[in-house]
Protein backbone atom coordinates (compact mmCIF):
# COMPACT_ATOMS: atom_id res chain seq x y z
CA UNK A 1 0.00 0.00 0.00
CA UNK A 2 2.95 2.03 0.73
CA UNK A 3 4.43 1.47 -2.32
CA UNK A 4 1.43 2.65 -4.20
CA UNK A 5 1.09 5.52 -2.05
CA UNK A 6 4.84 6.34 -2.92
CA UNK A 7 4.55 5.64 -6.96
CA UNK A 8 1.06 7.65 -6.83
CA UNK A 9 3.09 10.77 -4.93
CA UNK A 10 5.63 10.58 -7.38
CA UNK A 11 3.37 10.65 -10.66
CA UNK A 12 1.83 13.41 -9.17
CA UNK A 13 4.88 15.67 -8.46
CA UNK A 14 5.99 14.21 -12.18
CA UNK A 15 3.25 15.65 -13.98
CA UNK A 16 1.70 17.89 -11.56
CA UNK A 17 5.10 19.75 -10.19
CA UNK A 18 4.63 22.72 -8.06
CA UNK A 19 1.36 24.43 -8.69
CA UNK A 20 -1.63 22.12 -8.87
CA UNK A 21 -3.68 25.42 -10.61
CA UNK A 22 -1.70 24.86 -14.01
CA UNK A 23 -3.01 21.63 -14.33
CA UNK A 24 -6.20 21.79 -13.50
CA UNK A 25 -6.67 25.20 -15.53
CA UNK A 26 -5.22 23.04 -18.30
CA UNK A 27 -7.93 20.57 -18.22
CA UNK A 28 -10.64 23.38 -17.92
CA UNK A 29 -9.54 25.08 -21.27
CA UNK A 30 -9.04 22.34 -23.44
CA UNK A 31 -12.89 21.47 -21.99
CA UNK A 32 -14.49 25.09 -22.48
CA UNK A 33 -11.96 24.21 -26.64
CA UNK A 34 -14.45 21.18 -26.86
CA UNK A 35 -17.47 22.28 -26.18
CA UNK A 36 -16.79 25.84 -27.80
CA UNK A 37 -15.43 23.70 -31.50
CA UNK A 38 -18.57 21.03 -30.83
CA UNK A 39 -20.95 24.31 -31.24
CA UNK A 40 -18.86 25.10 -34.54
CA UNK A 41 -17.79 28.38 -33.05
CA UNK A 42 -13.50 29.33 -33.82
CA UNK A 43 -12.10 27.58 -30.64
CA UNK A 44 -8.18 28.00 -31.33
CA UNK A 45 -7.99 30.65 -29.07
CA UNK A 46 -9.16 29.65 -26.13
CA UNK A 47 -5.86 27.61 -25.11
CA UNK A 48 -3.35 30.49 -25.68
CA UNK A 49 -5.54 32.95 -23.79
CA UNK A 50 -5.68 30.33 -21.06
CA UNK A 51 -2.03 29.54 -20.61
CA UNK A 52 -1.17 32.96 -20.69
CA UNK A 53 -3.30 33.57 -17.41
CA UNK A 54 -2.33 30.50 -16.22
CA UNK A 55 1.67 31.05 -16.74
CA UNK A 56 1.24 34.63 -15.21
CA UNK A 57 -0.68 33.73 -12.54
CA UNK A 58 1.57 31.39 -11.22
CA UNK A 59 4.64 33.23 -11.59
CA UNK A 60 2.72 36.32 -9.87
CA UNK A 61 1.90 34.13 -6.84
CA UNK A 62 5.48 32.96 -6.75
CA UNK A 63 6.77 36.00 -6.79
CA UNK A 64 4.29 37.63 -4.08
CA UNK A 65 5.39 34.87 -1.87
CA UNK B 1 -14.13 12.34 -41.92
CA UNK B 2 -10.66 13.02 -39.92
CA UNK B 3 -7.33 12.13 -42.31
CA UNK B 4 -4.76 9.66 -39.91
CA UNK B 5 -1.91 11.23 -39.31
CA UNK B 6 0.61 8.90 -40.81
CA UNK B 7 -1.77 9.60 -44.17
CA UNK B 8 -0.52 13.35 -44.27
CA UNK B 9 2.95 12.50 -42.90
CA UNK B 10 3.25 10.48 -45.93
CA UNK B 11 1.85 13.29 -48.16
CA UNK B 12 4.21 15.71 -46.71
CA UNK B 13 7.11 13.48 -47.22
CA UNK B 14 5.99 12.68 -51.05
CA UNK B 15 5.71 16.66 -51.86
CA UNK B 16 9.17 17.20 -50.52
CA UNK B 17 10.63 13.84 -51.31
CA UNK B 18 12.43 14.26 -55.17
CA UNK B 19 12.84 10.64 -57.11
CA UNK B 20 15.75 10.88 -59.15
CA UNK B 21 16.41 8.32 -62.16
CA UNK B 22 18.84 6.24 -60.28
CA UNK B 23 16.86 5.55 -57.50
CA UNK B 24 18.07 7.96 -55.29
CA UNK B 25 15.94 10.12 -52.60
CA UNK B 26 17.28 13.25 -51.33
CA UNK B 27 15.61 13.25 -48.20
CA UNK B 28 14.43 16.33 -46.68
CA UNK B 29 12.71 17.52 -43.68
CA UNK B 30 9.25 19.15 -42.61
CA UNK B 31 9.39 22.29 -39.95
CA UNK B 32 7.22 19.86 -37.38
CA UNK B 33 9.63 17.32 -37.61
CA UNK B 34 12.49 19.82 -37.32
CA UNK B 35 11.06 21.38 -34.37
CA UNK B 36 10.59 18.05 -32.82
CA UNK B 37 13.97 16.50 -33.18
CA UNK B 38 15.41 20.04 -31.89
CA UNK B 39 12.79 19.98 -28.57
CA UNK B 40 13.61 16.12 -27.87
CA UNK B 41 17.37 16.91 -28.29
CA UNK B 42 17.32 20.07 -26.22
CA UNK B 43 15.46 18.08 -23.38
CA UNK B 44 17.31 15.15 -23.18
CA UNK B 45 20.53 16.74 -23.17
CA UNK B 46 19.27 18.70 -20.20
CA UNK B 47 18.01 15.54 -18.89
CA UNK B 48 21.60 13.81 -19.91
CA UNK B 49 23.72 16.65 -17.93
CA UNK B 50 21.87 15.95 -14.82
CA UNK B 51 22.12 12.66 -14.70
CA UNK B 52 25.76 12.51 -15.70
CA UNK B 53 26.70 15.08 -12.65
CA UNK B 54 25.25 12.00 -10.80
CA UNK B 55 26.92 8.98 -11.93
CA UNK B 56 30.18 10.81 -12.30
CA UNK B 57 30.30 12.09 -8.40
CA UNK B 58 29.31 8.76 -7.06
CA UNK B 59 31.59 6.93 -9.51
CA UNK B 60 34.56 8.85 -9.04
CA UNK B 61 33.63 8.80 -4.92
CA UNK B 62 32.85 4.72 -4.71
CA UNK B 63 32.65 2.26 -7.31
CA UNK B 64 32.41 2.47 -10.55
CA UNK B 65 30.96 -0.94 -11.43
CA UNK B 66 28.33 -0.93 -8.76
CA UNK B 67 27.28 2.29 -10.70
CA UNK B 68 27.81 1.37 -14.27
CA UNK B 69 25.47 -1.47 -12.92
CA UNK B 70 22.78 0.86 -11.69
CA UNK B 71 23.28 2.93 -14.87
CA UNK B 72 22.69 -0.39 -16.84
CA UNK B 73 19.99 -1.73 -15.04
CA UNK B 74 17.96 2.18 -15.03
CA UNK B 75 18.09 1.95 -18.36
CA UNK B 76 16.82 -1.55 -18.75
CA UNK B 77 13.82 -0.31 -17.22
CA UNK B 78 13.23 2.71 -19.29
CA UNK B 79 13.56 0.32 -22.34
CA UNK B 80 10.72 -1.86 -20.57
CA UNK B 81 8.24 1.07 -19.91
CA UNK B 82 8.65 3.03 -23.56
CA UNK B 83 8.39 -0.32 -25.15
CA UNK B 84 5.11 -1.32 -22.76
CA UNK B 85 3.64 2.89 -23.19
CA UNK B 86 4.68 3.19 -26.77
CA UNK B 87 2.53 1.03 -28.82
CA UNK B 88 -0.74 1.73 -26.07
CA UNK B 89 0.11 5.78 -26.84
CA UNK B 90 0.29 4.93 -30.74
CA UNK B 91 -2.84 2.86 -30.70
CA UNK B 92 -4.92 5.48 -29.11
CA UNK B 93 -7.09 7.50 -31.75
CA UNK B 94 -5.90 10.51 -33.24
CA UNK B 95 -7.99 13.01 -31.43
CA UNK B 96 -7.58 11.39 -28.16
CA UNK B 97 -3.92 11.11 -28.69
CA UNK B 98 -3.74 14.84 -29.61
CA UNK B 99 -5.45 15.62 -26.63
CA UNK B 100 -4.02 13.37 -24.00
CA UNK B 101 -0.76 14.25 -25.16
CA UNK B 102 -1.30 17.89 -25.43
CA UNK B 103 -2.93 18.09 -22.26
CA UNK B 104 0.47 16.01 -20.27
CA UNK B 105 2.88 18.34 -22.64
CA UNK B 106 1.34 21.54 -21.84
CA UNK B 107 1.06 20.84 -17.73
CA UNK B 108 4.70 19.78 -18.27
CA UNK B 109 5.61 22.38 -20.52
CA UNK B 110 4.31 24.67 -18.20
CA UNK B 111 5.65 23.75 -14.84
CA UNK B 112 9.20 24.11 -16.82
CA UNK B 113 8.58 27.20 -18.24
CA UNK B 114 7.70 28.54 -14.67
CA UNK B 115 10.83 27.32 -13.46
CA UNK B 116 12.64 28.60 -15.55
CA UNK B 117 10.78 32.39 -15.74
CA UNK B 118 11.32 32.20 -11.98
CA UNK B 119 15.20 31.71 -12.25
CA UNK B 120 15.80 34.01 -14.94
CA UNK B 121 14.14 36.57 -12.89
CA UNK B 122 16.14 36.06 -10.22
CA UNK B 123 13.66 34.51 -7.75
CA UNK B 124 15.07 30.69 -7.76
CA UNK B 125 18.05 29.79 -7.40
CA UNK B 126 20.08 28.91 -10.88
CA UNK B 127 20.73 25.42 -11.64
CA UNK B 128 24.53 24.43 -10.71
CA UNK B 129 25.72 21.71 -11.83
CA UNK B 130 29.54 22.11 -10.35
CA UNK B 131 27.09 22.65 -6.77
CA UNK B 132 25.00 19.44 -7.90
CA UNK B 133 28.57 17.28 -8.55
CA UNK B 134 30.16 18.78 -4.56
CA UNK B 135 26.91 18.14 -3.21
CA UNK B 136 26.92 14.44 -4.32
CA UNK B 137 30.35 14.04 -3.23
CA UNK B 138 29.98 15.00 -0.22
CA UNK B 139 27.10 12.94 0.35
CA UNK B 140 28.82 10.06 -1.22
CA UNK B 141 32.01 10.58 0.79
CA UNK B 142 29.40 10.39 4.50
CA UNK B 143 27.72 7.29 3.29
CA UNK B 144 30.94 5.51 4.91
CA UNK B 145 33.97 3.70 3.31
CA UNK B 146 33.86 1.41 0.15
CA UNK B 147 35.37 -1.87 -0.79
CA UNK B 148 35.47 -1.06 -4.29
CA UNK B 149 36.05 -5.01 -5.44
CA UNK B 150 32.38 -6.02 -3.81
CA UNK B 151 29.18 -4.48 -4.73
CA UNK B 152 28.37 -1.56 -3.33
CA UNK B 153 24.81 -0.67 -2.90
CA UNK B 154 24.58 3.05 -2.43
CA UNK B 155 26.29 3.88 -5.51
CA UNK B 156 23.85 0.87 -7.20
CA UNK B 157 21.18 2.67 -6.14
CA UNK B 158 22.28 6.47 -6.52
CA UNK B 159 22.70 5.65 -9.89
CA UNK B 160 19.86 3.79 -10.97
CA UNK B 161 17.46 6.34 -9.16
CA UNK B 162 18.93 9.07 -10.88
CA UNK B 163 19.63 7.86 -14.19
CA UNK B 164 15.64 6.25 -14.15
CA UNK B 165 14.15 9.67 -12.71
CA UNK B 166 16.04 11.88 -15.58
CA UNK B 167 15.46 9.36 -18.07
CA UNK B 168 11.63 8.84 -17.72
CA UNK B 169 11.33 12.55 -18.63
CA UNK B 170 13.25 12.19 -21.85
CA UNK B 171 10.86 9.03 -22.53
CA UNK B 172 8.03 11.01 -21.56
CA UNK B 173 9.43 13.67 -23.86
CA UNK B 174 10.11 11.39 -26.59
CA UNK B 175 6.96 9.23 -26.54
CA UNK B 176 4.35 12.48 -26.38
CA UNK B 177 6.25 14.11 -29.25
CA UNK B 178 7.06 10.95 -31.25
CA UNK B 179 3.28 9.42 -31.36
CA UNK B 180 2.16 12.44 -31.60
CA UNK B 181 4.01 12.99 -34.94
CA UNK B 182 4.01 9.61 -35.69
CA UNK B 183 7.73 9.29 -35.92
CA UNK B 184 9.08 7.97 -32.35
CA UNK B 185 12.06 6.87 -34.89
CA UNK B 186 12.74 10.65 -35.45
CA UNK B 187 12.65 11.53 -31.27
CA UNK B 188 14.37 8.37 -30.04
CA UNK B 189 17.13 9.35 -32.44
CA UNK B 190 17.51 13.06 -30.92
CA UNK B 191 16.79 11.63 -27.84
CA UNK B 192 19.96 9.65 -28.16
CA UNK B 193 22.38 11.62 -30.25
CA UNK B 194 21.52 14.06 -27.31
CA UNK B 195 22.39 11.84 -24.12
CA UNK B 196 25.45 10.25 -26.29
CA UNK B 197 26.95 13.95 -27.74
CA UNK B 198 26.44 14.34 -23.58
CA UNK B 199 27.90 11.15 -22.08
CA UNK B 200 31.04 11.53 -24.69
CA UNK B 201 31.55 15.43 -23.21
CA UNK B 202 31.68 13.83 -19.40
CA UNK B 203 33.91 11.30 -20.26
CA UNK B 204 36.50 13.77 -22.28
CA UNK B 205 36.23 15.98 -18.99
CA UNK B 206 35.59 13.65 -16.54
CA UNK B 207 33.82 16.21 -14.61
CA UNK B 208 30.16 17.97 -14.16
CA UNK B 209 29.29 19.65 -17.75
CA UNK B 210 28.92 22.76 -15.83
CA UNK B 211 29.50 25.15 -18.92
CA UNK B 212 26.70 23.94 -20.57
CA UNK B 213 24.11 26.48 -20.74
CA UNK B 214 21.44 24.64 -18.61
CA UNK B 215 19.15 27.14 -17.21
CA UNK B 216 18.79 28.86 -21.03
CA UNK B 217 18.36 25.53 -22.39
CA UNK B 218 15.45 24.93 -19.79
CA UNK B 219 14.16 28.26 -21.09
CA UNK B 220 13.96 26.68 -24.83
CA UNK B 221 12.33 23.50 -23.87
CA UNK B 222 9.93 24.87 -21.70
CA UNK B 223 8.86 27.23 -24.22
CA UNK B 224 8.96 24.71 -27.00
CA UNK B 225 6.60 22.05 -24.63
CA UNK B 226 4.37 24.70 -24.21
CA UNK B 227 4.17 25.45 -27.40
CA UNK B 228 3.76 22.04 -29.08
CA UNK B 229 1.37 21.30 -25.76
CA UNK B 230 -0.66 23.96 -27.01
CA UNK B 231 -1.32 22.99 -30.48
CA UNK B 232 -1.47 19.55 -30.01
CA UNK B 233 -3.70 19.81 -27.28
CA UNK B 234 -6.67 22.51 -28.83
CA UNK B 235 -5.98 20.02 -31.99
CA UNK B 236 -7.21 17.02 -30.27
CA UNK B 237 -10.22 18.97 -28.68
CA UNK B 238 -11.40 19.90 -32.12
CA UNK B 239 -10.33 23.63 -32.41
CA UNK B 240 -8.63 24.18 -35.75
CA UNK B 241 -5.71 26.40 -36.18
CA UNK B 242 -5.32 29.18 -38.64
CA UNK B 243 -2.85 28.63 -41.39
CA UNK B 244 -2.72 24.55 -39.68
CA UNK B 245 0.62 23.50 -39.01
CA UNK B 246 2.14 27.11 -39.84
CA UNK B 247 0.42 28.02 -37.14
CA UNK B 248 3.54 26.68 -34.75
CA UNK B 249 5.76 29.69 -36.15
CA UNK B 250 3.42 32.07 -34.53
CA UNK B 251 2.83 29.84 -31.29
CA UNK B 252 6.44 29.57 -30.31
CA UNK B 253 7.56 33.35 -30.64
CA UNK B 254 4.39 34.32 -28.88
CA UNK B 255 5.23 31.79 -26.46
CA UNK B 256 8.77 33.04 -26.07
CA UNK B 257 7.86 36.75 -26.32
CA UNK B 258 5.17 36.34 -22.83
CA UNK B 259 7.91 34.42 -21.11
CA UNK B 260 10.40 37.43 -21.58
CA UNK B 261 7.62 39.91 -20.41
CA UNK B 262 6.89 37.90 -17.35
CA UNK B 263 10.89 37.69 -16.63
CA UNK B 264 11.39 41.70 -16.97
CA UNK B 265 8.03 42.12 -15.10
CA UNK B 266 9.47 40.29 -12.22
CA UNK B 267 12.59 42.04 -12.60
CA UNK B 268 10.96 45.37 -12.43
CA UNK B 269 9.22 44.16 -9.59
CA UNK B 270 12.39 43.05 -7.54
CA UNK B 271 14.50 46.37 -8.38
CA UNK B 272 11.60 48.50 -7.53
CA UNK B 273 11.58 46.67 -4.05
CA UNK B 274 15.27 47.25 -3.47
CA UNK B 275 14.65 50.64 -4.23
CA UNK B 276 12.12 50.69 -1.48
CA UNK B 277 14.05 49.04 0.62
CA UNK B 278 16.86 51.36 0.66
CA UNK B 279 14.31 54.21 0.82
CA UNK B 280 13.01 53.12 4.15
CA UNK B 281 16.19 52.29 5.22
CA UNK B 282 17.59 55.84 4.67
CA UNK B 283 14.45 57.22 5.78
CA UNK B 284 14.86 55.35 8.95
CA UNK B 285 18.19 56.56 9.63
CA UNK B 286 17.46 59.99 8.92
Amino acid sequence: MRRVEAFLRFMWDFVVGDDWRIAVGVVVALGITGLVAGASIPAWWIVPVAVIALLAGSVWRAARS
Amino acid sequence: MQQHPAAGYAQDRASLTRFSGSAEYIWAVTGTELGLAISVFLACAVEAVEALTIVLAVGTTRSWRSTLTGVGVALLALAVITAALGPALTALPINALRLVVGALLLIFGLQWLRKAILRAGGLKALHDEEKAYEEELAAARDAGAVDRTRFDPYSFTVAFKGVLLEGLEVVFIVLTFGSNQHNVGLAAAAAAVAVLAVVAAGLAVHRPLARVPENTLKFAVGVMLTSFGMFWGAEGAGADWPGGDAALLVIIPATLLVSFGLVALIRRRRRLGRRRAVGAEAAVRA
